[in-house]
């Protein structure tokens, strides 16, 4: 199948139904799954301590986020999860005072080596935030900007087309590609800012609470395009919102004041957690 | 009954109305002062230059090619001020504005805190030096330095006063360039290096084309600035209204020829007198127009990366 019929099809189901993707977590995963997804994982951080100056947002944490799956991050505020996120494709870098201790790894590519270009880092590992943040520049431009950069050869316009159908937003903007992106709707510009990242082909893609911004209809559109993504993508998503984790993760991680309290598939977290901690987070007795 | 009331609300005083209403009238006073001051020039302005066009008309004055405001046979055309002021004003721009944008990126986007914290409150002195002690730096610094290149270049030039009111304009460019540039939001840096860019490409295609309307309201204002700097370039250019595109002779700009008849020996009244009322509104016309351009792109684009 085309990327163009697999976007007709997404958007196709949208209109269909507007909750086409199952509430539930995803329940077929058996625990051997698990320790395989584990095993297999890319992406993975040992020990890892964060500080911003004396205080520590991350106080050792071990984690490894399973390949072609979504895991979801949740957590009470300021308990260190999206600094973690960010530290992945090392965006803390911009933070003054900011140090990242322990080892991170995607495949095998030791993210803070000295002679590995962060440049390359974030060329692999895309990220998209909790406020939409489009450039002030045509819809058409903000996919094109980043590949035309990085000395994309190929056809422009086609990848900005083949992003904009695997972000389902093609439909709704096909006819004005070259007005500001800042028109769209928050939904709108959040997808197009999924886009704009899809475009630079990264292997993982990290959202920092991608929906905390948008409406319900909007946050809908968004979970099932990353349902559909995970076929091709790790995803990380941070969330402050237990019904999205439930809905689209396959593995959950737990943290709480700087560390890692537990990490589970979704189903187990949600039903049957090991610690008090986290039954009495996803039960809403605290956060 | 009422004591209790007055007991428990304080009430209105004939006192405090009487404050209230004397700050309300005292602070409408100083508003409408500078406002009156206002139309006040503009009225003197046109009230003075009407009897000069009552000699010279408005074409020959504008479109003129020859200004001989002091000798006879008198010549009232202002282009080889104008021309001189622009030469001036362009040769400035052309070294400030660059200049002037590249250092406010390397200030805002390059800088570490400790070169930016040293660096800012540097410009902000450097725009406060009166334009007199510039001037007499033109003439007495920069001019020998040309000189000692090429011994023809008159005493009195237009590069020289280009210079140096380009070093005048400098900070204000850098300073104003730097603020609209810290004013786009990091989410748009963010978003930018989050797709693999490096420094120079976020800086230079992200952060600058963001914050255009600020550095073109910023490039705006140092134009207008330029147009009506007087002392710096009545010392360094000279007193000789030309019309030339060649910034190594000596000129006269609209702001020197003023200082020349306000401080000469001119007859109150005469049609030399007037025109300087003539020249000077002028001058006012092209720097409101100036100001109101820059106000007006800054108004429309201000919310753009909102």
């Amino acid at each position: 199948m085309t990327p163009v019929d697999e976007a007709k099809k997404i958007s196709e189901k949208e209109l269909m139904n507007k909750r086409p993707k199952s509430t539930k977590p995803e329940s077929n995963i058996s625990s051997g799954d698990k320790e395989n997804d584990l095993r297999n994982a890319e992406l993975k951080g040992e020990g890892v301590v964060i500080s911003y100056g004396a205080d520590q947002a991350v106080k050792g944490v071990d984690i490894a986020f399973p390949s072609n799956k979504i895991t979801a991050v949740i957590g009470p505020s300021g308990c260190g999860k999206s600094t973690l996120l960010r530290a992945f494709n090392r965006m803390n870098d911009f933070i003054l005072g900011a140090k990242v201790e322990g080892s991170l790894m995607y495949k095998d590519m030791d993210l803070y080596d000295k002679n590995i270009d962060p440049v390359e880092v974030r060329l692999r590992i895309g990220m998209v935030f909790q406020k939409p943040n489009p450039f002030p520049k045509t819809i058409f431009k903000n996919i094109a900007w980043a590949p035309q950069m990085n000395g994309y050869t190929g056809d422009i316009a086609e990848l900005v087309e083949t992003s904009l159908k695997r972000a389902a937003l093609w439909n709704e903007v096909s006819d004005r590609l070259h007005d500001s992106a800042l028109g769209l709707s928050g939904g709108q510009q959040q997808r197009l800012c999924i886009a704009r990242s899809l475009a630079m082909k990264p292997e993982v893609l990290l959202m920092d609470e991608p929906c905390s911004a948008l409406d319900p209809v909007s946050t809908s559109h968004i979970e099932d395009l990353m349902l559909e993504l995970k076929e091709q993508y790790t995803i990380v998503i941070v969330t402050h919102n237990m019904q999205q984790a439930a809905r689209v993760s396959d593995y959950t991680a737990f943290m709480d004041s700087g560390n890692l309290v537990e990490f589970d598939e979704t189903s187990t977290i949600f039903t049957n957690p090991k610690e008090q901690r986290t039954e009495d987070y996803v039960s809403g007795r605290f956060g | 009954m009422t004591e209790v009331v007055a007991a428990t609300f304080r009430q209105k005083t004939k006192k405090s109305k009487l404050v209230e209403k004397g700050v309300r009238w005292g602070i409408f006073l100083c508003a409408l002062a500078s406002v009156l001051t206002t139309f006040g020039i503009i009225f003197v302005l046109a009230k003075e230059a009407i009897p000069f066009f009552r000699e010279v008309s408005l074409v020959d004055f504008l479109f003129g090619t020859k200004w001989n405001a002091l000798i006879l046979p008198r010549s009232f055309g202002v282009l080889p001020l104008l021309m001189g002021t622009m030469l001036i004003v362009i040769g400035a721009g052309l070294i400030a504005l660059p200049v002037g944008l590249a250092s406010a990126i390397y200030l805002s986007e390059f800088a570490s805190q400790r070169v930016r914290k040293t660096v800012k409150p540097v410009l902000e002195i450097l725009a406060g030096i009166p334009t007199v002690v510039y001037g007499y730096f033109a003439l007495t610094g920069i001019t020998p330095i040309l000189k000692s290149f090429n011994d023809e270049i008159p005493v009195f030039n237009a590069l020289s006063a280009s210079i140096v009111v380009a070093v005048m304009i400098l900070p204000m460019v850098a300073s104003l360039c730097d603020d609209a540039l810290k004013a786009v939001p990091r989410s748009l840096r963010d978003g930018g290096y989050a797709l693999g860019s490096t420094k120079t490409e976020v800086s230079l295609k992200i952060v600058v084309p963001a914050a255009l309307s600020g550095i073109v309201a910023s490039f705006v204002l140092a134009f207008s600035r330029a147009i009506g700097e007087t002392m710096a370039v009545t010392l360094a250019a000279g007193g000789t209204p030309k019309m030339t595109l060649n910034p190594l002779e000596s000129i006269q700009t609209m702001t020197a020829y003023i200082v020349q008849v306000a401080t000469g020996d001119i007859e109150h009244g005469s049609i030399s007198y007037h025109s300087l009322y003539a020249v000077g509104g002028l001058l006012f016309l092209i720097t409101l127009a100036a100001n109101l351009l820059s106000y007006k792109i800054l108004k429309k684009y201000r919310e753009e990366y909102e």
